[in-house]
């Protein structure tokens, strides 16, 4: 569906002329990146725009890229049931200012997945209701999915039975 | 504290001293108890644990806990090749392995830019949905034992045994599959194995009905069924539920019809489709997702055209084993592959299918490496187990066992 390609990155352009960053399409597959503070409304916009009605928000992840700018990047997977159409927006997040505003007010599935990509990259979601960890304990310090974490884990990160 | 606990404690304190044990109140169930369930409870599925608060026996509020069985997969993905990475899949939704090897495959096939054979593709329709049923044989079984009925859990599992022999036949493995390639299969599907799904399709249908007689015309199942768990369709649709819970709150969709991936094109099926939203009209949907995979299956046998089952991308699709041996290109592309991995061109994908319990998908970063940068599980148990809380909100704690069975979770999908 070229049309409703053009039709989302025309809207949010036209809508968010200051915070739309850039659009590419790979495999098919449209992304958006806009600037993280308006991730909100634009996820807001999307919802209740009566055309295009991404109704669903199926994934929120972090992505660490791992270089010396804008190193996290959080990706939305959105999804129009009438459409059928799917939508990627990014954001991306430096790691100096690790504060994202939360889409829970808009999609309450966006719940437990941030609260997955703030236990993996220590990315914090402003406004979210209950930010916690979901998988690691409680007390865990690291961040296990940034690339500077390592695969065997870091020794005595977790607390082992004395000897 | 609040007053009146410290109000019934002076009590108890006057009580004691006055040493009479004759101690009344004016109501006993004042104060919320907080159940804690699982993560070793047979009902949970798994090591799913939940934070109950109640009031008498309704419940006041429902926190589920993750993490038990958290492995790191993500993690492990960044590390290994794509290859690599394929059994590891099988231990995500242990219950459809195959279903698992088929996405994984389609997600780094679309990275990497692979057209597979038509058989191939047949092949994996074949896979997923015999996946599908056994994982849903397995869900009515389970569902019916956590209300009562304890036959329905052996028959369903005497019919998921010849799923799990089918399997056998089809990828030599019973369980942990890992049957698929990228750009391909694992092997050929063969003739017997044809002939053990026939057989099996033939004689399932029927089965199938004996399991859903003993319960629908079942006064006890019906009542702990019906209105139980009730989840409205802008609530499912808000929480990103997927899948039979999302279909049987009145949303017809379904990836194999919405956004066709293989054949599912071009095969007849239809998508159930319930109303109510409560527990009983998800055991509706998936009883009847069931006839559907039949109806597919025979379809998929059917149509299945002759034909190799791996793509002709040698730098990309691992040779046969035996042709390793004696072939020098084959050699050289064996030790590529094996060693450096497919290295597909940088870019991102998000590739999803209809699992048996929603939308299974895999998003995959890659930077022209061999190992996939990030990979990250869209796993539809993770996603759709965290309505519970609003499921059971006002309902009776002996609710949550048929709430918890009905939304069906693995925990090995969910945790990761």
């Amino acid at each position: 569906m070229p049309d409703l390609k053009e039709l989302v990155v025309g809207k949010l352009r036209d809508r968010f002329a200051d915070e739309f960053e850039s659009s590419n399409e790979y495999r098919g597959e449209l992304t958006v990146i806009v600037k993280k503070s308006a991730i909100r409304s634009v996820c807001q916009f999307l919802r209740d725009d009566a055309e295009l009605r991404f109704d669903s928000l199926r994934d929120v992840c972090g992505v660490d890229y791992y270089r010396p700018e804008d190193r996290f990047e959080v990706v939305y997977n959105l999804y129009s049931i009438p459409q059928n159409f799917r939508l990627r927006i990014k954001v991306r997040v430096d790691e100096s200012d690790l504060h994202v505003d939360s889409v829970t007010p808009v999609f309450s599935t966006a719940d437990w997945e941030e609260r997955e990509t703030y236990d993996m990259y220590g990315i914090i979601f402003d406004g979210h209701p209950d930010l916690r960890r979901i998988y690691m304990p409680e007390d865990f310090e690291h961040f296990p999915l940034r690339k500077d974490f390592p695969l065997m884990g870091i020794p005595g990160s977790l607390a082992l039975p004395r000897k | 504290m609040t007053v009146s606990a410290r109000d019934s404690k002076t009590k108890i304190l006057h009580a004691l001293e006055d040493q009479d044990t004759n101690v009344t109140f004016d109501d006993p169930l004042e104060h919320d108890m907080v159940l804690n369930m699982g993560p070793q409870h047979p009902a949970t599925h798994g090591v799913l644990r939940l934070l109950v608060r109640l009031d008498g026996e309704t419940i006041v509020s429902a926190i589920p806990d993750l993490g038990y069985l958290h492995r790191g997969y993500e993690k492990i993905a960044e590390n290994c090749t794509y290859h690599e990475f394929i059994p590891h899949t099988d231990r995500l939704d242990y219950l459809s392995p195959l279903a698992n090897n088929v996405a994984y495959a389609l997600a780094v096939e679309k990275l990497a830019g692979i057209e597979i054979p038509e058989r191939a593709k047949y092949i994996r329709v074949i896979c997923a949905e015999l996946a599908r049923l056994a994982s849903h044989l397995v869900w009515v079984g389970t569902m019916a034992m956590d209300v009562g009925a304890v036959t329905v859990l052996l028959w369903g599992f005497r019919e998921r045994e010849k799923i799990q022999d089918i399997w056998d036949l089809l990828t030599g493995v019973r369980f942990t599959t890992s049957f698929t390639r990228v750009g391909g299969l694992a092997q050929d599907m063969k003739e017997d194995s044809v002939a053990a799904i026939r057989n099996f399709l033939d004689a399932f249908p029927q089965s199938l009905e004996e399991c859903e007689k003993l319960l629908i015309k079942n006064r006890i199942f019906i009542d702990r069924c019906e209105g139980v768990g009730y989840i409205s369709r802008e609530q499912a649709i808000n929480m990103g539920i997927t899948g039979p819970i999302l279909r049987a709150s009145g949303v017809e969709h379904d990836l194999r019809k919405d956004q066709p991936y293989l054949v599912y094109g071009n095969l007849d099926f239809d998508i159930p489709t319930y109303t109510d939203g409560d527990t009983l009209a998800r055991f509706y949907v998936r009883m009847e997702e069931m006839r559907q995979s039949v109806k597919i299956l025979y379809q998929a046998l059917e149509k299945i055209p002759q034909g190799p089952v791996n793509a002709n991308e040698p730098k990309k699709v691992l040779p046969k084993k035996e042709r390793t041996y004696g072939n020098m290109e084959e050699l050289i592309h064996d030790f590529m592959l094996v060693n450096f991995g497919i290295n597909p061109p940088i870019g991102e994908v998000y590739s999803a299918i209809e699992g048996s319990k929603g939308e299974l998908g895999f998003y995959l970063v890659s930077h022209g490496e061999g190992n996939p940068w990030r990979l990250k599980i869209r796993s539809p148990s993770f996603v759709n187990l965290q309505i519970l809380p609003l499921m059971l909100k006002g309902g009776m704690i002996s609710d949550v066992v048929a709430v918890i069975g009905s939304l069906d979770p693995v925990m090995g999908e969910a945790d990761k």
